[in-house]
């Protein structure tokens, strides 16, 4: 079967090579490799500005690579119609991004409306998705997002991803914005929903706490490399400087 | 009301006893504004969706239309009158000024309207896979809306006013009672052209403005 999510040699080089220049010709994303197989979730961890975020938008185009590949499904993501490749992934970003002039029904059903469904069939898959990520779908699908707390829009910002039913998930920092409390319960909530979803996952996040609960896989990026790829027990005991600089803030 | 110097006559009375040349030069006023704002709205806000999508183009392009925001009215329509096609004695030439002047408020508020919204929402959008046309028809003129209608609301209320300048080159409009009411002292004359005038601009400030709250989405 082929994997939700395989990247190769993936890299993004800023636009320029003289010295004036704004982009400078730096590299954001280096030589990146990986494979998130169907249930499984790389948790990407580095510090600010070490790649993560950057390596989530070359997956799905909203940054184009300038070298390497990405599979989605088996299928070159550079070969895709990139709006269609994005409705095959599902994308859930720290400010949540929910659409101020829409009730929570209609951000849930964006993609299947996008995707052309029928009415009908969106809304039953609105309330099986609110269900799913702990809202009642009576209380909430005609609010609007102003009338929901910050971890009430992050669920709502989890449903919509899922909406469409993507084989792959794109999350960077979902939670990071939330206050402690409510923070723990979604991740507790999303590490129980990642084993029935089984999608294949790709979350970023600079809490290692977080990336340790909710990864099967830890990846560990420095200055725009991948620079340590394994399970959560091997990141635990890796002895790689920049695993350890991890560990000790945990 | 009475007392005015000049004709001695009140305002009222002088609607009275005009009351179909009045209501000639109130639908002139109408027709000039209406017809300049509507031109301006459906060049200005294609234009301003356009400088948001081609950001290096937004400096020249407000910049011109800020150069005709500052030429004096009565200028720019003396200008206009010598050019061809457009110019002349008339409603045409006057139409022509009232757009230019309409266009900046407009492709401004279009602008920023459309630019404003929130980077999140539209990174989200994207991300889902919105088409850019999606995104603009669905998202960012929805929210920016509000906007884009304070820009209207602005141009309208400037056109009215400006529109009375009209009459100096005959284009018609209540101008004609307050430029007459000038050139003969009279003050009724003057306040019979000013005061519709200046009912319209407040009744289209007001309309415009419920209308503005109502689509103003921001800050919830």
């Amino acid at each position: 079967m082929t994997k939700p999510l395989e990247v190769e040699g993936l890299g993004y080089q800023l636009p320029g090579t003289g010295k004036r220049e704004t982009g400078n010709g730096r590299f954001l994303v280096r030589d990146v490799s990986f494979t998130v197989g169907a249930g499984e979730t790389l948790v990407l961890l580095g510090r600010s500005g070490s790649g993560k975020t950057t390596t989530l938008k070359l997956i799905n185009r909203l940054l184009e690579p300038t070298s390497g590949e990405v599979r989605v499904a088996g299928e070159r993501a550079a070969d895709l119609a990139v709006t269609r490749l994005r409705r095959r992934i599902g994308y859930v970003i720290q400010e949540v991004g929910l659409f101020p002039h829409f009730t929570v029904e209609r951000n849930v059903g964006l993609v299947p409306q996008l995707e052309g469904w029928p009415p009908a069939r969106i809304a039953a898959r609105v309330r099986e998705l609110l269900a799913m990520v702990g809202l009642d779908a009576d209380t909430f699908v005609s609010r609007y997002p102003h009338e929901l707390s910050g971890g009430q829009r992050q669920r709502v910002g989890v449903a919509r991803a899922l909406a469409a039913d993507p084989l792959l998930l794109l999350l960077d920092e979902p939670f990071g914005a939330l206050d402690p409390i409510t923070r723990v319960e979604l991740q507790l909530e999303f590490a129980a929903l990642e084993g029935r979803l089984g999608k294949g996952m790709v979350f970023v996040t600079h809490d290692v706490r977080e990336g340790l609960l909710l990864g099967s896989h830890i990846g560990l990026m420095l200055q725009g490399r991948l620079v340590f790829l394994g399970t959560p027990d091997e990141f635990r005991h890796s002895d790689h400087p920049e695993c350890r600089a991890f560990m000790a803030a945990a | 009301m009475q007392g005015f110097h000049g004709s001695g006559m009140s305002v009222w009375g002088f609607y009275a006893r005009n009351a179909q040349e009045v209501l000639g030069l109130v639908g002139q006023h109408l027709y000039l504004v209406a017809i300049s704002t509507g031109a301006a709205i459906v060049i200005g806000v294609p234009l301003g969706i356009l400088l948001t999508r081609r950001p290096a183009w937004r400096g020249p392009v407000l910049g011109v239309a800020n150069v005709f925001q500052t030429v004096p009215s009565l200028a720019l329509f003396g200008f206009l009158i010598p050019l061809p096609f457009i110019g002349g004695i008339g409603a045409t030439t006057a139409i022509v000024a009232l757009v230019l002047y309409a266009l900046l408020p407009i492709v401004r508020n279009t602008y920023e309207g459309v630019a404003g919204v929130d980077p999140a929402v539209r990174e989200a959008g994207r991300g889902m896979g919105m088409t850019d046309w999606q995104l603009l028809t669905q998202v960012e003129l929805p929210l920016g809306f509000g906007v884009i209608l304070a820009g209207v609301r602005v141009a309208t209320v400037v056109s009215v006013g400006t529109a009375t300048i009209a009459a100096a080159i005959g284009a018609g409009g209540l101008g004609v009672y307050i430029f007459r009411g000038v050139a003969v002292v009279d003050d009724t004359l003057i306040l019979a052209g000013a005061l519709p005038a200046a009912l319209m601009a407040l009744a289209a400030d007001g309309l415009l403005g419920v209308a503005e709250r109502r689509f103003a989405w921001r800050g919830k």
